[in-house]
């Protein structure tokens, strides 16, 4: 295996793993690389920053009394 | 007595009418009924035993959940065993990427869904709500660990000293919550008819 090749579900894992754990720069690279040349994993990547994104808007949400 | 400060009688009610606020997150985060009425009840007796280190009425819901935060990561130390004990055996030989689909080969089976646009769709309260009620589904375990990350704003650093965790332990359990999470708010939010 070239040591930059990753496959959707190993490209996902990273997108959930980098949510709580800095990724080694082999991994940051080889993710990158990825998200470049398949269509399916920046969709997955829009999801998970979307979660991220609506987490962050939920703990800062002030709910009106 | 400094204009700033608001009368007693009304700050202690306007205190109290907040504990069904305090006890949401409360129970969320520490999945115990009586560890989260004990922290929140430890959250009113300290606000109203210093009133006077609260300034601005307009945030009292802010100030009282920094207090609660507070309080449960006491609680959540305090019991750490317990903390992390419950669930593992619910889905430890499951593989929660299986959720997304995939080929044998790797790929994904179907491209995962286009969500839209985040910053519409969580501007919307009814989104928090589904969040929530997401996030209560999750085994306790997981939703313990992954509210740490998501509400206490822990690092998972903090959280493996808070716990006595084994990193390893810690992402395998956050990485299950995520996915989850995610499972549950595709069926329930971003999957409904438009």
């Amino acid at each position: 295996m070239m040591p930059l090749n990753r496959t959707c579900k190993q490209a996902a894992a990273l997108m959930v793993a980098r949510e709580d754990l800095a990724l080694p720069l082999a991994d940051r690279l080889a993710l990158r690389l990825h998200l470049l040349i398949c269509k399916a994993c920046p969709r997955f990547e829009r999801q998970m920053l979307g979660m991220r994104n609506g987490l962050k808007q939920w703990r800062n949400y002030q709910a009106p009394d | 007595m400094p204009d700033s400060f608001p009368p007693l009688p009304r700050f202690e009610q306007q205190v109290a009418d907040l504990r069904d606020y305090l006890l949401k997150f409360a129970r969320l985060q520490l999945r115990n009924e009586a560890w989260a009425e004990d922290a929140v009840s430890d959250t009113l007796l300290a606000a109203l035993s210093k009133p006077q280190s609260f300034g601005n009425r307009s945030q009292l819901k802010t100030w009282l959940v920094g207090i609660l935060k507070h309080k449960v990561v006491d609680a959540l130390r305090l019991r750490s065993r317990e903390v992390c004990q419950g669930d593992e055996t619910l889905d430890s030989t499951e593989d929660p990427l299986d959720y997304l689909g995939f080929k044998a080969d790797g790929h994904f089976i179907e491209p995962p869904a286009e969500w839209g646009n985040p910053e519409q769709q969580a501007s919307s309260r009814q989104f928090f709500e589904v969040l929530e009620v997401c996030a209560s589904q999750l085994p306790a375990v997981q939703g313990r660990l992954f509210l740490m990350r998501e509400w206490l704003e822990l690092s998972s650093e903090e959280i493996c000293k808070e716990l006595q965790l084994t990193p390893t332990n810690l992402y395998v359990q956050l990485h299950r919550a995520r996915l989850r999470l995610r499972e549950c708010l595709e069926l329930n939010w971003y999957g409904r008819a438009p």
